[in-house]
């Protein structure tokens, strides 16, 4: 039950972090893997703003979020779109994506190593026990899983209530038909990076709460959002978030009963699960 | 197609030459310039090997650093009871069994996947690895001591080196070559044209994974101990890919071309600017997809082609005038 | 079935989700015919097609090529079989020459020549299609008309027991139409079994001794050309119900 519980509030984070990622390439076309130094970029910002400033994370997320959303938006006009323009098909924007997604991992990993060095950082932020039928859980592990549904759900609402987040949902199923309908598919596309981008950086705000990070642990996290993102089904916001759940509670069960150095050896065996059995993903429709 | 051309017989005569030349280079230097030459053949055999699979396919993948650490721990395991020779086999063929394992799990599905499942692979390998080692052996590594010298192991890389560009010359020059190709090109097309591509694309990806494994093999006793940190050590799979890419994955030589330049600038930054690595290597990999999307080869050919293109059209335009000239 | 029976499609249906593409459809192809599967737009001609290419699974039914079962295998085993086919948009291989494109089709199909015997055998093709000489020209730079053609001799050049084409006659100019009907003819003539969909009526006249007539993925007609053009139901399938 215990394992449950952990499972599902870290479940919860890696939703964010992964709906981040399943916009930016269901949507934008882009394979970010450079999508985990937003996310400990985010982390790092936010330890800086708690100890140096005494700024709530919580709050913290408000600057961090559009901050996030304004750099992708950079990294999409400046880097990605020249690749997008330049690409003939979408097996050549991938490699090139992949690419150029490394090169920028490991400049901004490499400048974090710089900046940061290569230890390990946290704070203590809400490190008091919480009750949950009878046993005590970190508050911050709990706040940090409320605030990621309440990220999540305005994340939907925006997606299937409103105009422009129809047409990011138009832009993922259909670039070319969404454009015969009056949709700017390449400002779409760019929003929807960025948007991811911040969706990311908000997973990364929470998960400094609780989590102790370093500079070069960004490709673990990208891993794990992948991973989450093809078990979800490319582009399904639904999908993504039952994956992370999933991969949050087998990664505890794994670390908690087995041994704490196997989580990602735990990730890897349902991903080969769901490669194996449902490429599609686990809520996916057989594709004809 | 079947027999040698004259050209090619140029090629292969001036590569055994090269290659004659190359493996005296440890009777004039045994110290700062084998180990760096070891260094270099080792990148040299590994890249070649990574491009016989990643040049036709456009998969980039990410698995040398698993199939390097595979071959490393085959030796460390049965050093003490199996002949060095037999080793070498054994990493040749759990490198190619694993590889065998990925791409029967990602190939027959869309290139992401693949790319993504070799991620990670080298830490998943390098997690299961350390968690039996402490599980079962309580220990942490092991130890390599063989009586071979840097020499011996530059011999032995140069051979290796050999070996993967004559099985990618025979590759390129068989059925399985044409194949590759016409998926590269147009994968729906390769299919109904006859081709197996998911067959064709594990066979290959089996003889690259093969060969990356004995580099790991070969060098093992370079460590004296060894750990799983180490030997699966993710950085390998990125620099695999950043040199190959560099050189140009389009000929077989292409890969040699990048390793040379990289290979000296890494050197270079190790030494004098250790915490700048990182950021050298992603601006290498933004270079390469803004700048150099067909490698250093690629842009010499793309040159070549132009200016041969140029006075193409120079001497088209002259004719019409030479043949009115005539008539008149 | 026949002896001469080439292709049997028996009760063939394809659903994607909930839209049936091809429902519930059968026909038989005889030895050296030359048959026109043709109706509107979004009939399900090409996905019939695609099915007995193997680019499709049927949902149901079975399609045979001179008895051996083809459905639900992958098109590279079909292909082996003995099916070649061209595609709607032309699909040529855009690294290589007129001549390594034609030999694509002559190595890993039905006819698998290796070396000198492939080249010399896709040159033959190369020449049959009209292009003579133009063996080392790298096909992206050929004009769409010649890309069409080193596509056919592709197809050719697996010796298949029955060719797929699919709109190979569109978005020729009326010079370019009257020598791609010839060069249709003509293969059709050494008695080369084919399949083509097609919009042009007028190649559909001039080639086609029978037609299969599709609208909404079911079977409207199924005769000889002329009155099965002539049929109320094909013109109201292609003209829709009020100018019928």
């Amino acid at each position: 039950m215990q394992i449950i519980v952990t499972g599902t509030l870290l479940g919860g984070t890696y939703a964010l972090i992964a709906l981040g990622l399943t916009l930016q390439y269901g949507a934008a076309r882009i394979m970010n893997l450079a999508n985990g130094e937003t996310l400990v970029a985010a982390c790092f910002v936010s330890f800086w703003l708690f100890t140096a400033t005494g700024v709530n994370p919580l709050l913290g997320m408000v600057v961090i979020a559009p901050m996030a959303l304004v750099i992708n938006w950079l990294i999409y006009a400046w880097l990605l779109r020249p690749l997008v323009r330049r690409a003939k098909n979408r097996g050549m924007l991938e490699v090139d994506s992949i690419l150029a997604t490394f090169g920028l991992l490991f400049l901004l990993q490499g400048l974090m190593l710089l900046g940061f060095g290569g230890a390990y950082f946290s704070y203590r932020f809400l490190a008091e026990p919480f009750l949950i039928l009878g046993e005590p859980y970190g508050l911050n592990r709990v706040v940090a899983f409320v605030a990621a549904v309440i990220v999540a759900s305005l994340l939907y609402l925006f997606l299937y209530h409103t105009r422009q987040g129809t047409a990011v949902r138009a832009v993922a199923v259909d670039p070319a038909s969404a454009r015969l309908v009056a949709i700017d598919v390449a400002r779409t596309a760019a929003f929807a990076f960025a948007l991811g981008g911040a969706l990311t950086a908000c997973g990364g705000t929470l998960l400094s709460t609780f989590y102790t990070f370093n500079a070069s642990m960004g490709v673990i996290f990208t891993m794990k959002a992948l991973i989450i993102v093809i078990m979800g089904g490319v582009g399904d916001v639904r999908g993504a978030t039952l994956a992370a759940l999933i991969l949050g509670v087998t990664e505890t069960a794994v670390a908690s009963l087995i041994d704490p150095g196997l989580t990602l050896a735990a990730n890897y065996a349902l991903f080969v699960l769901v490669l194996l059995f449902r490429p599609q993903g686990i809520l996916g429709r057989a594709s004809a | 197609m079947m027999s040698l051309r004259r050209d090619e017989l140029a090629v292969a005569g001036s590569g055994i030459a090269a290659v004659g030349l190359l493996s005296l280079l440890p009777l004039f230097s045994d110290g700062f310039a084998l180990s760096f030459g070891v260094n270099l053949m080792l990148y040299v055999a590994m890249c070649t090997a990574w491009a016989l699979f990643s040049g036709p396919t456009r998969l980039v993948s990410l698995a040398s650093a698993a199939f390097f650490g595979v071959g490393t721990y085959s030796v460390a395991l049965g050093l003490d009871s199996l002949p060095f020779p037999v080793l070498i086999a054994i990493a040749a063929l759990s490198s190619a069994a694993l590889a065998g394992l990925v791409g029967a799990a990602t190939l027959r599905l869309s290139g992401v996947y693949f790319v993504i499942f070799t991620l990670g692979l080298a830490e998943l390998i390098r997690q299961v690895v350390a968690w039996s080692q402490s599980r079962f052996a309580h220990k942490m590594g092991l130890y390599v001591f063989t009586d071979f010298t840097e020499r011996d192991l530059y011999w032995m890389l140069l051979a290796l080196t050999t070996l993967v560009f004559g099985v990618g010359w025979l590759i390129n020059r068989s059925r399985l070559g044409f194949a590759l190709r016409i998926i590269g090109d147009d994968e729906t097309v390769a299919r109904h044209v006859g081709i197996a591509t998911a067959r064709a694309k594990i066979v290959l990806f089996m003889t690259s994974g093969a060969f990356i494994g004995v580099a790991g093999a070969i060098v093992a006793p370079r460590y004296a101990y060894i750990e799983p940190q180490a030997a699966f050590n993710p950085m390998i799979s990125f620099l695999v890919v950043i040199m190959a890419l560099l050189g140009g994955t389009r000929r077989l030589w292409g890969p040699l071309v990048g390793v040379i330049p990289f290979t000296i600038v890494m050197e270079f930054i190790t030494a004098r600017f250790p915490n700048h690595s990182s950021v050298v290597i992603g601006i290498t990999f933004l270079a390469i997809v803004y700048l150099l999307p067909d490698g250093i080869t690629g842009l010499i050919e793309g040159m070549r082609d132009r200016i041969r293109r140029r006075t193409a059209a120079g001497t088209g335009i002259e004719a019409p005038d030479a043949i009115e000239e005539k008539a008149a | 079935m026949s002896a001469a029976t080439v292709l049997s499609v028996a009760h063939a249906r394809k659903a994607f989700g909930g839209l049936i593409a091809v429902n519930d459809v059968s026909f038989d192809v005889g030895a050296g015919e030359l048959i026109g599967l043709i109706g509107p737009n979004g009939s399900g001609k090409t996905t019939m097609l695609n099915l007995i290419s193997g680019a499709l699974r049927p949902t149901s039914g079975e399609i045979r090529l001179a008895g051996t079962r083809i459905s639900g295998l992958a098109p590279e085993k079909v292909a082996r079989i003995g099916i070649a086919r061209t595609f709607q948009l032309v699909r040529v291989l855009p690294s290589m020459t007129a001549i390594e494109n034609v030999m694509a089709g002559a190595v890993f199909a039905r006819n698998r020549l290796w070396g000198p015997p492939a080249r010399d055998f896709a040159g033959g093709l190369l020449a049959r299609v009209g292009l003579t000489g133009r063996e080392s020209s790298p096909v992206a730079d050929m004009t769409y008309i010649d890309q069409k053609r080193v596509e056919l001799a592709r197809a050719l050049a697996a010796d298949p027991r029955l060719l797929l084409l699919d709109e190979w006659l569109a978005g020729l100019n009326p010079s370019e139409l009257l020598i791609g009907i010839d060069l249709i003819r003509d293969i059709s003539r050494e008695g080369r079994t084919i399949i083509m969909v097609e919009h042009v009526m007028d190649a559909i006249r001039t080639l086609c001794s029978r037609c299969v007539v599709m609208n909404s993925g079911v079977k409207i007609a199924d005769g000889p050309a002329a009155s099965v053009l002539a049929d109320p139901d094909v013109i109201r399938a292609y003209l829709g119900d009020d100018d019928a």
